[in-house]
């Protein structure tokens, strides 16, 4: 049983809540208690209908207010698959959660309102997704009851939505009418769509092919802890754990260990529960080099023949995250792998309106929900590839020095 | 259906590798980052794979922290022989805080009423114990799958000087690049099970071979029903004149303190059989089994406002 981890974003309108609730629901992963409680707090509230966001808006301010604070995590299963969904609020805050939720996604859902079309917010959650580099992106077409199903309805949106979906860098890109509410397409192909020959929703996201996803090609090992037990029984055992996050590593392989340039050999790949004959993305592991070199956190195993940009000098796209603007000057707490550095900003190049993909050359600083790319000079050289080689080793994240809250989100830029 | 260890294909992970995998990440980069961690450990199912991944990620090394149980004094007997056994057995340090020292000490005051319970008291002898101890780090075992409030919590969770939680205030978690930084007196509440739902945790168990306290499988016990919750009869917990004490084949889907916590009536004997139940369940464990948070819609954000697990 794989695991599909999606994000979705949209306000109360477009039916998120009611499409998720519904999944959730056909799933059995909404329980009985779960529900009741829903239906007694709609009631109070004096609703006229379940609103099933309850389920989802789980803070006291949020079931006040009716809205949507925070991301919130979701999970359901079928006899295919896990799912773990990042809900983000549509309006609120909407970069800073939906660069959260997309940033583990393999799939996003984007809703669209079949009355109403495509709008800035479609743009800008489809942009953010692309952005975000997840592989797989999902339009669906809601409310088509409404519409009385009608195939021209659809055929225009989606033809708008390609369009304008051309100009990004979506490796998938499928579309499915439903109606949430009504329950078609989502579960079960819907007989009041004959003319849609795809998937339903659920279908889809069971069988959406995400295992070409990961980075299997560049071997990359960033060392989060040396293992050494020091025990009469392992008085020499020195073990580098880590997850791997590229490629793949197996006994015997000749290695590279950055910074220190030095090769050698994988001895072995050790588990709790025994040896392991091939390491790759996501395992953790722990990993016996032939040789005793100099090895500590922060430091990559790679290959050497294979390794790394090597460099002190970053240019990336950042997400801005607070109130306080970032400007150049600026110093940041950085942690990208398992190394924090110092970074200091050299220039902001240009600010990305997330709506009209207009980049403005003239801004000079990044505001709160702010997309743009910015040059940055750090203290250590990191070892990084370019965000869409490797989301992991291409990717950090910015903390105020002071505060120490995390402030933005970079993906690096890198020679491919 | 294949939840567990089989074989998705060729460089794939099935659903629980790949979330044992960021469990263990999380633990080793809170180990790496922290300079005093402590690991919560009740004997509970949770606490208890949270303690096996803790194990996985420093072996063939020991877990470089200490555990330790908030011990409200009503403890479930089969559960404190459990927590005591387990420690031994993987050589971990063990510090036990008593909910009894702080009502000792004048630092809480018990419950009285129809229904008093030690729970909410948990709360001041765990944040005395960050404090004593100067722990940075502090390993809980809940899921996001749990409830409500739980949903909307980061793995790496801010607590202020104050030990408080404020939702509408997270830091963005993005990747899994974690950022643990504090200050001195504030501290990171870490939750390495958040994307691990009730059902993973026993397909782990069964998986694993893990082993549990006595009290998560089928046995006889003499209960009586409260609030539509079968609680045991024991020191803690008698029942009114009005309630029937009965005998039955109960099982425990959480174990929390004695008196807040009920049983379900069950014949299931192993995880296996428990993995079955648990799918076919219709009531979330909490809403079946927990007192406390059965006071109001928001009884948890409330608890964990405060500094609770």
């Amino acid at each position: 049983m794989e695991l599909l981890r999606l994000a979705t974003a949209g306000s109360v309108d477009d039916g998120k809540s009611t499409l998720i609730g519904r999944l959730l629901f056909d799933s059995k992963a909404i329980f009985e208690d779960q529900l009741e409680s829903v239906e007694r707090f709609s009631r109070q509230r004096g609703d006229d209908y379940t609103d099933l966001a309850l389920l989802t808006d789980g803070l006291r301010a949020e079931r006040e207010q009716g809205i949507t604070i925070d991301v919130a995590y979701r999970y359901f299963a079928t006899p295919a698959r896990k799912f773990i969904i990042a809900d983000t609020p549509g309006h609120i805050q909407y970069t800073r959660n939906m660069v959260t939720g997309n940033s583990t996604a393999d799939l996003t859902l984007v809703l669209v309102d079949a009355r109403k079309g495509i709008v800035e917010q479609t743009r800008r959650h489809a942009f953010l997704a692309s952005l975000l580099r997840v592989p797989h992106l999902l339009l669906c077409v809601n409310k088509m009851d409404l519409v009385d199903y009608d195939r021209d309805v659809f055929e225009s949106i989606r033809e708008e939505f390609a369009a304008f979906a051309s100009r990004l860098d979506v490796a998938d890109l499928s579309f499915v009418p439903v109606s949430a509410l009504q329950g078609d397409n989502v579960v079960q192909r819907s007989a009041n769509m004959p003319w849609y020959e795809g998937a339903s929703l659920l279908h889809h996201l069971e069988q959406v092919y995400i295992s070409s996803d990961r980075n299997l090609i560049d071997p990359r090992l960033p060392v989060q802890w040396v293992v050494r037990p020091q025990t009469n029984g392992q008085p020499d055992y020195r073990g580098y754990a880590g997850r791997v996050a590229g490629g793949v590593f197996k006994a015997g392989d000749e290695v590279m260990v950055l910074p220190s340039g030095l090769t050698t050999r994988v001895a072995g790949i050790d588990s709790f529960g025994g040896p392991i004959d091939e390491a790759f993305p996501p395992m953790s592991v722990t990993v016996r080099l032939t040789d005793d070199v100099d090895v500590s956190r922060g430091d990559l195993i790679c290959r050497p023949l294979n390794q790394p940009t090597v460099g002190q000098d970053l240019d990336a796209m950042v997400a801005w995250m607070t109130e306080r603007p970032l400007h150049p000057g600026d110093f940041l707490a950085l942690k990208h792998t398992t190394r924090w550095v110092r970074a200091v900003i050299r220039d902001v190049h240009y600010r990305l309106d997330v709506n009209t993909l207009h980049r403005d050359e003239s801004a000079s600083s990044l505001g709160l929900n702010d997309v743009g790319r910015v040059s940055l000079r750090v203290t250590q050289p990191l070892f990084y590839d370019s965000y869409r080689r490797n989301r992991q080793t291409g990717s950090f994240i910015l903390a105020a020095e002071d505060t120490n809250v995390t402030v933005g989100a970079g993906m690096l830029h890198g020679p491919d | 259906m294949d939840r567990g260890r089989g074989v998705v294909g060729q460089y794939q992970l099935s659903q629980l590798q790949n979330i044992e995998a960021q469990s263990i990440h999380i633990i080793r980069e809170v180990a790496a980052e922290f300079e005093r961690p402590v690991l919560l450990f009740s004997g509970g199912k949770d606490s208890v794979v949270m303690l096996r991944l803790a194990q996985k990620a420093f072996w063939p090394g020991r877990i470089p922290f200490p555990v330790m149980h908030i011990d409200t004094g009503h403890n479930f007997p089969e559960v404190l022989e459990f927590r005591d056994r387990c420690v031994e057995a993987i050589g971990a340090t063990l510090v036990v805080a008593s909910v009894q020292d702080s009502i000792d000490t004048g630092r809480v005051v018990e419950e009285v009423g129809a229904n008093p319970s030690r729970n909410r008291l948990q709360t001041r002898t765990l944040l005395d114990a960050i404090n004593e101890h100067r722990f940075d780090a502090v390993f809980g075992g809940a899921r996001r799958d749990e409830e409500k409030a739980r949903a909307k919590e980061r793995v790496f969770s801010f607590r202020d000087e104050f030990g408080q939680w404020d939702p509408k205030n997270q830091r963005p978690e993005l990747w899994s690049l974690f950022n643990g930084r504090h200050r001195a007196g504030e501290h990171i509440r870490v939750f390495p099970l958040s994307d691990w739902t009730e059902l993973d945790i026993w397909q782990y168990v069964a998986d694993e071979h893990v082993d549990l306290p006595s009290i998560y499988y089928s046995h006889r016990r003499q209960v009586f029903r409260r609030d539509g919750m079968l609680l045991a009869v024991g020191p803690h917990v008698s029942p009114r004149d009005d309630e029937e004490v009965f005998e039955a084949s109960v099982r425990y889907r959480t174990v929390g303190d004695m008196t807040c916590t009920g049983a379900v009536e069950s014949g299931a004997k192993s995880p296996e059989d428990i993995v079955i139940e648990v799918a076919a369940s219709r009531l979330t464990e909490r809403g079946a089994t927990r007192a406390d948070d059965r006071v109001s819609e928001a009884a948890m954000e409330d608890r964990k406002r405060e500094g609770y697990f």
